[in-house]
């Protein structure tokens, strides 16, 4: 037996973890993979939660949160390929045209 | 054996997600999210998730981390370069990430005491009672969900083609 808390916490460490890979690096499709790892981090809570209240509808929430994140992946890679089509770079630093 | 279990698997994501953070190759970089990824399914086996366990391998493990390693491949991505990156990032992000990480981890430490420990036997979800939930009460998100796939997989072919006129 053993306390729930540890998964959350684990949820909230890998979660920043994300968020700091977010931040750190600076190749596009490294960026794109911290955000699947937070996808990841909050799925985690959300099983935790399901387990804590005996409830099936936070393990379906889950299950759409994983169709949403295959369909992300799709649609941003195939955005990444036409990237590296026009600008023949994938550093974010250079993909600025955007930025304020 | 549920410490064990848990303590060996935690690990692995966290070393999973450090070296994810320290690898300056992308193709390590996927590698070790595919660990992360792993591991998180044996956690869920934990819960009682025996059906996320599987999906987690087969669409995240399989699907998503396939698609990655093809386009990291497709694309011959190198190293990373190596810059000094956001000034903003470095003065507002870290900051509120550390800010974020404390304050929910002050959260949940605080509310411990209502929530129930996690047994090895208890709370398993079986897939008898997911199916009558996903397929009865929530069949239209459900349809919408493949309504979404195949829009994603029209826009996916759309915009990666090459255009027409070159």
């Amino acid at each position: 037996m053993i306390p729930s808390s540890w998964y959350l916490i684990l949820s909230a460490v890998l979660f920043s973890m994300g968020v700091a890979g977010f931040l750190i690096k600076r190749s596009l499709v490294t960026v794109f993979m911290s955000i699947e790892l937070m996808l990841n981090a909050v799925n985690l809570s959300f099983v935790t939660f399901a387990h804590e209240w005996h409830m099936v509808k936070g393990q379906i929430f889950v299950f759409f949160v994983m169709m949403v994140a295959a369909a992300e992946a799709a649609v941003g890679l195939a955005i990444i390929i036409a990237i590296f089509r026009t600008r023949a770079t994938l550093n974010v630093d250079q993909i600025d045209l955007m930025k304020f | 054996m549920h410490l064990a279990l848990f303590l060996i698997f935690a690990a692995f994501a966290l070393a999973g997600a450090t070296n994810l953070l320290l690898q300056k190759h992308p193709i390590n970089a996927a590698l070790s999210l595919i660990v992360v990824m792993s591991s998180l399914a044996v956690l869920y086996l934990l819960l009682g998730a025996e059906f996320l366990a599987v999906a987690q391998i087969i669409v995240y493990a399989g699907a998503i981390m396939v698609l990655f390693t093809f386009v990291i491949m497709l694309l011959n991505e190198g190293v990373e370069e190596k810059t000094h990156g956001s000034r903003v990032a470095k003065i507002v992000g870290f900051p509120a990430v550390a800010v974020f990480l404390s304050l929910v981890a002050s959260v949940i430490l605080a509310e411990q005491n209502h929530l129930s420990p996690v047994g090895l036997n208890d709370g398993i979800i079986r897939i008898q009672d997911l199916s009558a939930v996903l397929f009865r009460d929530l069949l239209l998100p459900f349809e919408v969900t493949s309504v979404l796939i195949l829009i994603a997989i029209l826009g996916a072919v759309a915009l990666a083609r090459k255009d027409g006129h070159e």
